[in-house]
């Protein structure tokens, strides 16, 4: 018996193992990545290349969730705000929901998958056909040439992906709300502005989708960068790239929110 | 793609987030209304403040007029202090009654102020001597019943 669980056990101890020699080797490449960047600030057209592709290409698929977003909200809200006489609070259910929460976890949930997933393909693909190699035999250091301008480009778009979300799903909620269902213009844009404080909800929401844009970019640049050199290897990569980040966003999130929102 | 219509693009899509943050900061949430303009700061006692957080409003006649800052518990007097700020432009002579008060039936509780008849007006730091605490639902029916049970009793 003892010794026929033993390669089970074996393989559950190098799997943990492995884990944890991984977290070791992504933690030292956020650090190499962050050391590096001194290139990319010293050509900023590197990262207004990646600021195309991370945050220009990923305008498209935001915009348009948030607004439907905002509708639903702006209908689902009415729905249940109305069995209580008070729909007149939509503009405040719209706002904080959005501009506290979905704003910048479901703009990072898309970003991970749209753009995430690209930069993994993208880096796993330049090292199976060993350009990365190539770059190193030139002298060029792959991380500060092709590393660190995506981390950047992805750190910056996401904060304002996130508050073009927030902004397009607060016009659906407004949209559905008071243009097509008829709530009071006014109470619904000076509820919302006496309940939306700048400091604990707006600048929260952006210093969450900061946090989701460093670890979207960090986990789909490493899981690109380590990715072994094949063509299942990358497309394995690439998968993992959209599950781990939106494990992390939604982890994170809870405990940023837990941080932030505590006793108001 | 030439590199003016990449920077072209880069630069419209920066635009925008940077109009988003602003119409969340100015039209979505109270960046205008709450500046950071001059306030000054007093102190009020209560005996109860029901639900009273940081931050509700401190309303007199109906118009905001400041934000609660922070509430503690005096140890001295076994009453909750609350300090309030209060925008600089607005003055309240030094017999100032503050009174929590609820907004509609079930809205939020914030601080109402009455000002009385003195000369000399409030200061920084000054504390308000008249103060009438939040009505508590529960004190508020036991006095009902003990009223009506008084009435029920016979006369002596």
């Amino acid at each position: 018996m003892a010794h026929r669980s033993l390669p089970t056990i074996r393989s559950i101890g190098a799997s943990a193992i492995d884990n944890v020699m991984r977290l070791g080797y992504a933690t030292r490449f956020i650090g190499l990545t962050i050391a590096h960047s001194g290139t990319s600030f010293a050509r900023p057209g590197l990262i207004i290349r990646e600021l195309y592709f991370t945050g220009v290409l990923s305008l498209i698929i935001i915009l348009v969730s948030g607004l439907f977003v905002g509708m639903v909200l702006g209908l689902q809200g009415y729905q249940t705000l109305t069995t209580y006489g008070s729909e007149s609070a939509l503009g405040v259910l719209v706002a904080l929901s959005l501009v506290r929460e979905l704003g910048p976890v479901v703009a990072a949930l898309l970003f991970a998958s749209r753009a995430g997933s690209a930069m993994t393909a993208e880096i796993g693909l330049m090292k199976a056909t060993e350009q990365l190699s190539a770059m190193e035999m030139m002298a060029v250091d792959p991380i500060a040439r092709v590393v660190a301008p995506r981390f950047w480009a992805g750190v910056i778009s996401m904060p304002l992906l996130a508050a073009m979300f927030s902004a397009m799903g607060i016009f659906g909620g407004y949209i559905v709300g008071v243009v097509l269902i008829g709530v009071d213009e006014g109470s619904f844009w000076s509820q919302m502005q006496s309940a939306v404080d700048v400091r604990e909800d707006v600048v929260n929401g952006v210093i969450k989708s900061f946090v989701f844009g460093v670890a979207i970019t960090w986990i789909s640049l490493f899981e690109g960068y380590d990715a072994p050199p094949t063509a299942e290897g990358v497309s394995g990569a690439t998968t993992r790239t959209v599950v781990t980040s939106s494990l992390a966003v939604l982890g994170l999130d809870f405990i940023l929110t837990s941080f932030m929102f505590r006793g108001i | 793609m030439g590199r003016s219509m990449l920077d072209l693009w880069v630069g419209i899509f920066v635009v925008a987030g940077v109009a988003a943050l602003v119409i969340l900061a100015f039209k979505v949430g109270n960046m205008s209304s709450l500046g950071s303009g001059e306030t000054y700061e007093i102190n009020a006692n209560f005996d109860n403040i029901g639900g009273l957080k940081p931050r509700a409003s401190i309303k007199s006649a109906g118009v905001v007029v400041g934000r609660v800052k922070s509430i503690s518990f005096n140890n001295e007097r076994f009453m909750a202090k609350v300090t309030m700020d209060i925008d600089a432009g607005y003055k309240f002579p030094k017999d100032t009654t503050a009174s929590i008060l609820t907004s509609g039936l079930l809205g939020e509780q914030y601080v109402g102020l009455d000002g009385g008849g003195d000369d000399q007006i409030l200061k920084g730091g000054d504390t308000l001597r008249l103060t009438q605490s939040a009505v508590v639902l529960e004190k508020l029916i036991s006095q009902f019943l003990f009223d009506k049970a008084a009435e029920g009793a016979p006369a002596k």
